[in-house]
């Protein structure tokens, strides 16, 4: 993986609450990565539609309605179905601890919880990136 | 005046000589103060003007204009603010019993959450709604619903806070015909649809049509409800959410005042007498930590809509120009970790609301940062109120930091940035052009950002967060989950209405719907109660108008 990493943040969903997902866009451009944003209702489709077309290596989901448990496991599906499960899926919001260990289960690698530091989610995708490059 | 100069004169002293000794020895603790919105906080603040010239102009008397003190003469001396804590989760069955307990626990004011396909117009079984289904708010599709949710109320007697905008127009339809099945005519209904539509497009998103048409329905509702429902709030024009997207304190002011102003531009160019609906706009703000800040900034923003309305608008009934407001403690400066210090945060936000003069007060859950509030949480929130209200006094005089220096200061600092916001935002051709370029959008994400990033670099401290942190256990908080089967349930609600209204009624009141829609002179607001009588569902309502009006496409900015 030599050239830039893309990232594409998403919000699927009704909710619009974007302060999060744009500040968490904004902050991954300071730092050096290609970042999409999607915009807010998207649908799971949709968002898988344009990861594939962007040829991106990152989604970064954010909900902060509750519908994560429906919502988070149908972009890895979608993924694995389109056979780009090798694009890295972690998410944010407003997600109670107990949910966690699904999402996780469903494929999503990381979530980034309200106070997070960006230095979490760059150390996160930092590792991840490092990992596959040692596949 | 010789006497303003010769406090001027001890002041340069007291700063040369007394503060320089002193700061010799114990240096300020930053460089530079400042409030969050980046106004420069002096030592201390000293009487700058005589407040026999100004005191008239500037403040005059609570209930007197410009309203600076309070828009009435005794305010809480006479009724305290309405408590209205914001709710509803689940199925309507689920959320009056919620609304129920509120009541029974001393509660004063009903205010609905709807969920978020509600909120946009999608009935429960379209595929857009799944997992969304009575999460952060109830679920409503038919007026059956509405008539479970309100059920044992007595609309009479309550007053209703309706969060709903794109759709405001159907669930006030729902509300008059739930009132007549109460033997409650709809001129005797009290209570607040949100129907602000302009802020959905810069902050909170739930927007269905583009803007022309979205001011048409409000200004529809604004001459419906000046005919024929005296006592309703037609529109809560809102900065809470503005302020919640990343705004500072004078953009919230800003950005709202700039909204109203659209919003009685486009009714009065649809032929209204600015005195018929002023009186019924209500606005909506947001109480943060900076105390003094916030203060001042609700004071502002009584003498900037008093002055708007009376010398721009020509208003001349004193009603038009006082505003009115609910508030809402700050949602985002809830943190997800040490969870109980978010009662002490709600506490000083709601000295702020209180000492700001509110008319009304939602005040946050502890838990909000990690989910639906509990109802203990709830109670906590509720309670916090009623210690502000009756045990620490602050409610017993009017205005009560009126005339201090520093509240003062910031009073007329405020109102002087809001001002050159609104010069700049009119200069660009008013404000649906400053939603279209963008630049309302890139304001608040330039402050979200950079508040951000002070937080990051530890030089905002955020106690819990970055600073005073603690390894904490998985939270054993009790959080109240909404669970999938609502979705099916709501379904199953929907198809027996669907099976048991008469179906060509509902397709003959929707075409009228359609024709009504189609010709921009008319009131949209009786052919909606129409078809909602007859059990139209919202998505079904909603179709319609997406057909006639079309949808809004989001400007991404970054």
């Amino acid at each position: 993986m030599n050239k830039k990493v893309r990232i594409l943040i998403a919000k699927p969903g009704l909710d619009g609450h974007d302060r999060g997902a744009k500040y968490i866009a904004r902050a991954l451009k300071d730092a050096g990565y290609e970042v999409i944003y999607t915009g807010i209702r998207q649908t799971p489709e949709a968002i898988v539609k344009t990861a594939i077309q962007e040829d991106v290596d990152f989604i970064g989901l954010s909900l902060l309605s509750g519908a994560h448990n429906e919502l988070f496991p149908r972009v890895t599906e979608l993924l694995k179905k389109h056979g780009a499960e090798d694009i890295i899926v972690f998410g944010g919001g407003i997600i109670p601890e107990e949910d966690i260990p699904f999402l996780k289960s469903k494929g999503i690698k990381a979530i980034f919880t309200p106070g997070t530091p960006i230095r979490d989610v760059i150390d996160f995708i930092e590792s991840q990136k490092e990992a596959k490059n040692n596949e | 005046m010789a006497k303003e100069n010769d406090i001027k004169k001890h002041y340069q002293n007291w700063k040369n000589h007394t503060v320089a000794k002193g700061t010799s020895r114990f240096p300020e603790r930053k460089k530079n103060f400042k409030t969050t919105s980046g106004i420069p906080i002096d030592t201390t603040y000293f009487p700058r003007e005589d407040p026999r010239e100004t005191y008239l102009e500037k403040l005059s008397f609570p209930g007197t204009y410009p309203f600076t003190r309070g828009i009435q003469p005794t305010m809480y001396r006479s009724r305290l603010w309405t408590m209205r804590q914001y709710a509803g989760f689940g199925t309507a069955e689920e959320s009056n019993k919620r609304y129920k307990y509120l009541l029974q626990q001393g509660q004063t004011g009903l205010s609905i959450a709807f969920d978020l396909p509600t909120q946009l117009g999608y009935d429960s079984d379209d595929p857009r709604s799944e997992g969304e289904v009575g999460k952060v708010g109830v679920a409503i599709d038919t007026l059956k619903d509405m008539e479970i949710l309100l059920d044992g109320i007595p609309l009479d007697k309550v007053s209703t806070s309706m969060t709903i905008n794109a759709p405001a127009a159907i669930l006030l339809a729902m509300y008059i015909l739930v009132g007549e099945k109460q033997n409650v005519p709809r001129e005797k209904l009290r209570g607040t649809i949100q129907n602000d539509i302009l802020k959905e497009y810069v902050a909170r998103g739930t927007y269905i049509f583009p803007p022309k048409p979205s001011l048409r329905i409000i200004t529809n509702i604004f001459e419906f409800c000046s005919k024929e429902m005296p006592n309703w709030n037609t529109i809560s024009i809102s900065g809470y959410h503005i302020r919640e997207a990343g705004a500072n304190a004078i953009q919230e002011i800003a950005f709202t005042m700039a909204n109203a102003i659209e919003y009685v531009k486009s009714a009065i160019s649809a032929g209204l007498d600015v005195d018929t609906f002023a009186g019924r706009l209500s606005f909506f703000f947001n109480a943060h930590n900076d105390l003094f800040e916030e203060v001042a900034k609700f004071r502002a923003a009584r003498r900037v809509w008093a002055k708007i309305m009376k010398e721009k608008f020509g208003a001349k009934n004193p009603r038009s120009m006082m505003l009115r407001f609910h508030t809402q403690t700050a949602g985002s400066t809830l943190t997800a970790q040490q969870p109980d210090n978010n009662v002490i945060r709600v506490t000083i936000q709601t000295l702020a609301a209180v000492l700001g003069g509110t008319q009304s007060l939602h005040t946050n859950s502890k838990d909000e940062a990690l989910g639906l509030p509990s109802e203990e949480s709830v109670r906590i929130a509720l309670r916090t109120q009623q210690i502000v209200a009756h045990e620490s006094g602050v409610a017993n005089t009017v205005d009560p930091l009126g005339g201090s220096y520093y509240i003062e200061y910031l009073t007329d600092e405020i109102e002087k940035r809001v001002w050159d916001y609104l010069t700049k935002i009119e200069k660009m051709g008013g404000v649906i052009k400053a939603i279209e370029s963008g630049f309302i959008q890139k304001e608040i994400q330039d402050s979200a950002f950079e508040y951000q990033k002070e937080v990051e670099s530890g030089e905002r401290i955020i106690v819990g967060v970055n600073k005073f942190r603690i390894e904490e256990e998985p939270k054993d908080l009790e959080i109240l989950k909404v669970k999938p089967e609502v979705r099916i349930k709501q379904i199953e609600k929907l198809q027996e209405v669907k099976k048991n209204r008469n179906n060509s009624a509902v397709e003959e009141k929707l075409k009228q719907l359609k024709a009504c829609a189609e010709n921009e002179n008319k009131n949209l607001m009786p052919p909606i109660i129409e078809a909602v009588k007859e059990y139209a569902t919202i998505g079904e309502i909603c179709g319609v108008l997406r057909e006639v009006f079309g949808e809004y496409k989001e400007n991404i900015v970054i």
